[in-house]
């Protein structure tokens, strides 16, 4: 019993210690006073700020639209990809697999730099095609594997029974197959905004010096000094992520009950 | 007739699916790996930019005692935030696997939370703490433990502190995976024939639960490697990482084929490292790694 006890106690302890560095800043972010090792009173004053910095908004747009853009693509690339390479047999199959799973098994540092480096071989101007390229390599992974699991758990007699009845391979995929992996497609798409939207490492290599994102931003800020506005731009950040996390969470339970 | 008709527009289909993902990664994943290789071996220009002149200093340059001392250095922090994502990320993961399954989601979500977080947000809660008269000082002077703040933001245990925080959750899901699967009733017959607890834990436990373990020592030593933000945002210009180097030689030295050559060595050790991995546990996939 006494043991059980204990267990319970590690894990509430370290998980308290893994949110009092997001619950400070949220609570920070809400303090009139400007020096954040002392308390001002209670004030909105720095999403104020944040509300009428201009350069933020365009930060906040480049992040938003940056986001959309390569989960989508990643969603398209990884659905079809994971979905055909279920049904043919090559002999590259395994290779390709495992190059295109890469981007998120190296070192980011080292993707941001081949990234870099081909780009300026090929002549590509760096802005927000080549933030989108970027990201959608790193996000195709995660589409990918999500939907792989997902069909691995599949019943193969239900496309089987749609092709013995007729149904053309595009129509199984649409009628039978898409509805079927939806969720892991989804959650996919999910885990990839989140992580667009908060890369940095990857970011920083291949933007452009007119396009900056959020992180981007809060990462020059915060090695030039930190402002409270910060703070606020931070607990904004956390709080689409917390929504990203719930709705996946709702998406992903319901796997394994509509099956 | 008509099935073998039928097989054929069944592999058409399948190949024009998968085309856009073959396209995708030859382009832009495998010929940017390609150009790094190539780009390692060429020699830099003047002023800007590349001149193709093939050789072999930029790896001869490695090896000058400055850059294999930032490997060390790099290496040896690495493996301290390894031991310590050891010891506070297995006993989590293990003590998870033994929730109801109630709890078990609970806490698998709000491990989620701070782990789709960015990573920079949470380290600049971690500023906040470490600050100068920040929130730690306040604390530790409060209770009276220290006279004078600690000043330990730009030191090496916070950027320790630092990367053993970002990464924990990777080691905690891998070990979690591992002993979710495990069959208890071999602990319990252990301790039937009367083994101890702790001969039974390191006997059984630990064995059956070393993929798991391994898989979260490959996925938090490698990024432990390259994680430059947070030694650079923790550690000031102290704790130079083999990331901080490459960042610098490509942003700042603008030396991009020593760069280069520096990202080749870190993919190898790197490769090197998940080939261990599989050559020790015979798993081709990483435990709680998707």
């Amino acid at each position: 019993m006494r043991k059980i006890a204990f267990s319970k106690l590690y894990i509430g302890l370290i998980l308290i210690i893994m949110y009092l560095p997001i619950l400070l800043i949220v609570i920070y972010s809400f303090n009139e006073s400007k020096i954040s090792s002392v308390w001002g009173g209670f004030s909105l004053k720095w999403y104020e700020m944040l509300r009428n910095d201009r350069a933020m908004h365009e930060a906040i747009k480049n992040s938003v639209l940056l986001g959309v853009l390569s989960c989508c693509a990643a969603a398209v690339v990884g659905t079809l990809g994971a979905v055909g390479m279920s049904r043919v047999k090559l002999r590259t199959k395994g290779a390709v697999e495992y190059i295109s799973m890469l981007p998120i098994m190296i070192p980011e540092i080292i993707l941001g730099m081949i990234f870099m480096t081909f780009f300026a071989l090929i002549g590509l101007p760096f802005g927000m095609t080549t933030l989108v390229i970027a990201h959608t390599a790193f996000c195709i992974p995660y589409v990918y594997m999500m939907v792989k699991a997902r069909l691995a758990g599949m019943d193969a007699s239900l496309l089987e029974a749609a092709r013995d009845l007729g149904a053309s391979p595009w129509r199984v995929f649409f009628d039978i197959t898409l509805p079927l992996i939806a969720p892991a497609v989804i959650s996919g798409m999910l885990l990839s905004f989140a992580m667009s939207l908060d890369d940095v490492v990857i970011s920083i290599f291949v933007t452009g010096a007119e396009t900056n994102t959020l992180p981007i931003k809060i990462y020059t800020q915060m090695k030039t000094g930190v402002t409270p506005e910060i703070n606020a731009l931070c607990t904004i950040m956390l709080g689409v992520t917390l929504a990203i996390v719930i709705l996946s969470g709702i998406i992903g339970g319901r796997k394994r009950g509509d099956v | 007739m008509r099935r073998e008709n039928r097989k054929r527009q069944h592999d058409g289909h399948g190949f024009l699916m998968i085309a856009p993902m073959y396209l995708f990664t030859l382009l832009f994943v495998f010929a940017p790996l390609c150009y790094m290789v190539i780009l390692s071996f060429l020699t830099r220009a003047e002023v800007w930019g590349v001149v193709h002149e093939v050789t072999l200093d930029n790896y001869r340059n490695i090896m000058t005692p400055v850059y294999l001392r930032t490997f060390y250095e790099s290496l040896k922090l690495a493996g301290i935030c390894v031991v310590l994502i050891i010891l506070t990320g297995y006993p989590f993961g293990y003590f998870m696997a033994k929730l109801s399954s109630v709890w078990k989601r609970r806490v698998s979500m709000l491990l989620m939370i701070p782990f789709w977080t960015s990573a920079l947000i949470r380290m600049y809660g971690w500023i906040i703490i470490f600050r100068s008269n920040g929130v730690l000082d306040k604390l530790l002077m409060g209770l009276h433990i220290t006279k004078e703040p600690l000043k330990l933001l730009y030191t090496y245990p916070a950027v320790v502190v630092g990367m053993v925080y970002a990464l924990v959750p990777f080691m905690i899901f891998a070990v979690y995976s591992s002993a979710e699967k495990m069959d208890w009733s071999l602990v319990e017959a252990a301790r039937d024939l009367g083994a101890s607890p702790a001969k039974a834990f390191f006997t059984v436990t630990l064995k059956l639960t070393m993929p798991g373990l391994l898989s979260g020592v490959v996925l938090t030593f490698i990024p432990s490697m390259g994680l430059f933000f947070i030694a650079d945002i923790l550690g000031g210009n102290k704790v130079v990482l083999v990331g901080s180097l490459i960042q610098e030689q490509l942003m700042k030295a603008r030396n991009w084929p020593f760069a280069a050559a520096l990202s080749v060595v870190l993919m190898l050790l790197t490769s090197l490292i998940i080939w261990l991995y599989r050559k020790i546990t015979k798993v081709r996939e990483l435990e709680g790694f998707y």
